[in-house]
């Protein structure tokens, strides 16, 4: 047991901090999750990724000759934790980095590894991640969007839904069917399409925040080539799963649960209630401390599982929690603070007397998004009990 | 960074797994709670020669010297088969009280024998210093009636807190035998652990070194190591539980096939693997970060007395009508989370602790 980290990662991490506090777009890049995405704002968000990868702070881990530099997991773990300690813009590429990228890497050919791995990087090319469909939510294997094999091209049509990022995506990674007749899991593909390729059309929606962040997505007889493939015709489902478990980015998301927490306290401490600060309300009080502690838990975990890749093991039922745990966390935060800020929760965070700069009704309804997105908190709970306990399937 | 425990603490582990799965079943559990002092002397002896009695004595007692976490691993062991006996209050508790505050005679007289499990201590803490119900005169002399103290009834001294005639938090040890000591045991809602109210009638005590200092040091390993035994606790009844619904059959199929119960049992996963962190990062601020101890402590204590009190609830609801009866095991484990979280006070307490020292 060791709570410190070695001086050449304190001296690293100062590094980077100090690198953040002089490059950090000063304005108009929000958080990656609101704004108006207007082509400026999309040539900004991506010169801020290119910026961050040239100054050497992307994708530390990947393999050198794609543009990584194969560090150990602490270097991405310290530079993950200063973004968000930062408030750093969101990496407007960071499907590609978190979800793609470690895909190609295990399992995609030369080719596509040399193709697509170094404007990942760069933000040259955005990926959006095509899963869902209005008909294959929670039940994502029933999906229907189909791929017909006509010479070396796939022909695809169908459509995807909840697509976040395809407005402004150059790319899209896949599934769709490629064998109606197998059992619903074999018979999926995993393949590469290029969004600028006739037949597909992006239709916006807007989410209950007012936003557009996610979009409906039509294919209409859209020709891909065969090499766009990734792992073996009928195998993607294996792909797709294997892709889930690249996301562990679990000191960042521990940061950003605590400067919530700090965020709230601050406003309790500065909101009057009865006479007294709404931190001297003894129920009040016990909320602020249960989350408290709860957040601290999340951080110690994520602290657990850092010290468990740097030795190699491989994650275990610990790991299944992080998603369904960590997302529920946020969006209690969110509400303690609509709770405390009283009457003037009822405020749109664009109105004058919105406390905390509007910060909170945004966050709330947004962290609920989050609880939803990726697989909602009753599928995680499925995935716990069936992966994790193996409890028996009821499907 | 290196947050997870070493080889020797994880093979610690496994072994007391092993030992308490063979040696502690819930047969002699329940032989334990059948018998006048409840506890398993066979068992006790063994754990002594093993060296888990003295883990934390210093080596020229002949213990081990080791550290917090070590122990919070053997107490999370300890949770899962619901050893009963003195351990917690003794090896933990007590030894600390005599290694932190006891003059070298009093060292020297009880610590080998805390090692060596020839000598049992316990403790009269309250929950905090306001609740502090008995007097000590000067000289030691203690006064005070009805005090709660778990497993007097096989303790040869109780180190007790207690409040000097000018208000000072004055820690006192005193032996079971002195007179003026008189023990009534008491029917403890759980099963596998002794409590006793305890009468001083003038009963003659040695002072402690460290007044206040010393009895939060003592609440606060008292809360780890009360963390420590839910944690371990909590995995048994969500073992338990899980193991259930695999084999009881309804509507012609496995009961944990239905949604209902692996959210039920999810829901436990998800409040124990986090906890698990707060454990062992409050064990090792016992000894490596003092500044923290004591909130890291009432984290601990908080949440874990509170999932594992949860936990407990919902695995005896999944066992249906079976895990309401005496027979079933599983209410040893929902009665012990209860004793956990009232003793050494209850998360709201802790939560206001939390509160209290984070400054706001």
């Amino acid at each position: 047991m060791d709570l410190n980290f070695t001086r050449e990662e304190e001296e690293f991490r100062l590094k980077v901090r100090a690198f953040l506090e002089e490059n950090i777009p000063k304005s108009g890049l929000g958080d990656g999750r609101e704004g108006n995405q207007d082509k400026a704002w999309l040539e900004r968000a991506k010169a801020w990724q290119r910026k961050l990868y040239e100054a050497g702070y992307v994708a530390l881990a990947w393999p050198k000759e794609f543009g990584g530099q194969a560090m150990d997991p602490v270097r991405q773990s310290i530079v993950n934790d200063e973004l968000v300690r930062a408030k750093a813009p969101y990496l407007i590429g960071s499907s590609g980095l978190g979800m793609l990228g470690p895909t190609l890497i295990s399992w995609g050919t030369e080719e596509q590894k040399k193709r697509y791995l170094p404007k990942i990087l760069t933000a040259e090319e955005i990926w959006c991640q095509g899963y869902s469909e209005p008909g294959s939510g929670s039940d994502l294997a029933s999906l229907r969007t189909r791929a017909e094999t006509v010479g070396d091209e796939f022909v695809v049509n169908g459509q995807k839904v909840w697509t976040s990022g395809a407005q402004y995506s150059d790319m899209m990674f896949c599934l769709v069917r490629t064998d109606p007749e197998a059992p619903k899991h074999r018979g999926i593909s995993y393949i590469l399409i290029n969004m600028h390729t006739p037949g597909i059309t992006v239709r916006p929606l807007v989410q209950m925040t007012g936003d557009r962040g996610f979009n409906e997505v039509f294919f209409d007889n859209v020709r891909v080539p065969r090499k766009n493939l990734v792992g073996k015709l009928n195998e993607g489902w294996i792909v797709a799963n294997a892709t889930l478990f690249h996301e562990r980015n679990m000191l960042g998301s521990a940061s950003g649960s605590e400067q919530r927490f700090n965020r709230l306290l601050a406003l309790a401490k500065s909101v009057n209630r009865g006479g007294r600060p709404l931190t001297k309300d003894p129920v009040f009080r016990q909320r602020l401390a249960d989350l408290e502690i709860k957040v601290q838990a999340m951080r110690l975990h994520a602290m657990r599982q850092l010290t468990d890749q740097i030795r190699g093991r491989n994650p275990g039922i610990e790991a299944m929690i992080n998603k369904l745990v960590g997302t529920e966390l946020n969006h209690d935060l969110a509400t303690a603070a609509m709770e405390a800020m009283g009457d003037c929760s009822m405020l749109a965070r664009d109105d004058e007397r919105a406390l905390d700069k509007g910060y909170w009704p945004y966050e709330w309804m947004f962290s609920l998004g989050l609880v939803i997105g990726g697989g909602t908190s009753h599928i995680q709970k499925n995935i716990i009990a069936e992966r994790g306990l193996k409890m028996p399937k009821s499907r | 960074m290196d947050f997870g425990l070493s080889d020797e603490q994880l093979q610690l582990k496994q072994s007391a797994r092993e030992l308490l799965a063979a040696e502690c079943s819930t047969a002699a559990v329940r032989k334990a709670m059948a018998s006048e002092d409840g506890t398993l002397p066979e068992l006790y002896r063994e754990i002594a020669k093993l060296g888990w009695t003295g883990l934390i004595v210093p080596e020229k007692f002949g213990g081990a010297a080791l550290g917090m976490l070590d122990m919070a691993v053997l107490l999370e062991e300890q949770g899962y088969a619901a050893m009963p006996g003195p351990f917690l209050f003794s090896s933990a508790v007590a030894a600390e009280a005599i290694i932190r505050g006891g003059s070298d005679e009093a060292r020297e007289k009880w610590l080998g024998g805390i090692a060596d499990g020839s000598a049992i201590g316990t403790v009269a803490l309250a929950e905090d210093a306001g609740s502090i119900a008995v007097v000590a005169k000067k000289g030691g002399r203690l006064s005070g009636r009805g005090i709660f103290v778990p497993y007097a009834n096989l303790a040869d001294f109780i180190v007790v807190a207690a409040r000097s005639e000018d208000g000072q938090v004055a820690m006192t040890l005193v032996e079971t035998k002195a007179a003026g000591v008189t023990i009534r045991m008491l029917k403890n809602l759980d099963l596998t652990r002794r409590l006793a109210a305890v009468d001083f009638d003038d009963a003659a005590g040695a002072s402690l070194s460290g007044g206040e200092s010393l009895y939060r040091r003592l609440l606060d390993v008292g809360a780890v190591a009360i963390a420590a035994d839910s944690l371990g606790g909590m995995q048994r009844a969500l073992d338990m539980a899980v193991d259930y619904s695999k084999v009881r059959e309804q509507f012609g199929k496995p009961i944990g096939s239905f949604q209902a119960l692996k959210h039920a049992a999810a829901e436990i996963v998800a409040d124990l693997e986090p906890a698990r962190s707060l454990v062992w990062y409050a064990a090792y601020a016992l000894d490596a970060i003092p500044s923290e101890a004591s909130r890291a402590a009432a984290m601990a204590k908080a949440r874990l007395c509170e999932v594992y009190s949860r936990a407990t609830d919902r695995a005896v609801l999944m066992h249906g009508g079976i895990g309401f009866t005496w027979e079933h095991d599983i209410h040893l484990w929902f009665k012990r989370a209860r004793f956990n979280e009232s003793y050494l006070g209850s998360p709201a307490y802790h939560r206001e602790r939390v509160a209290q020292l984070g400054g706001y």
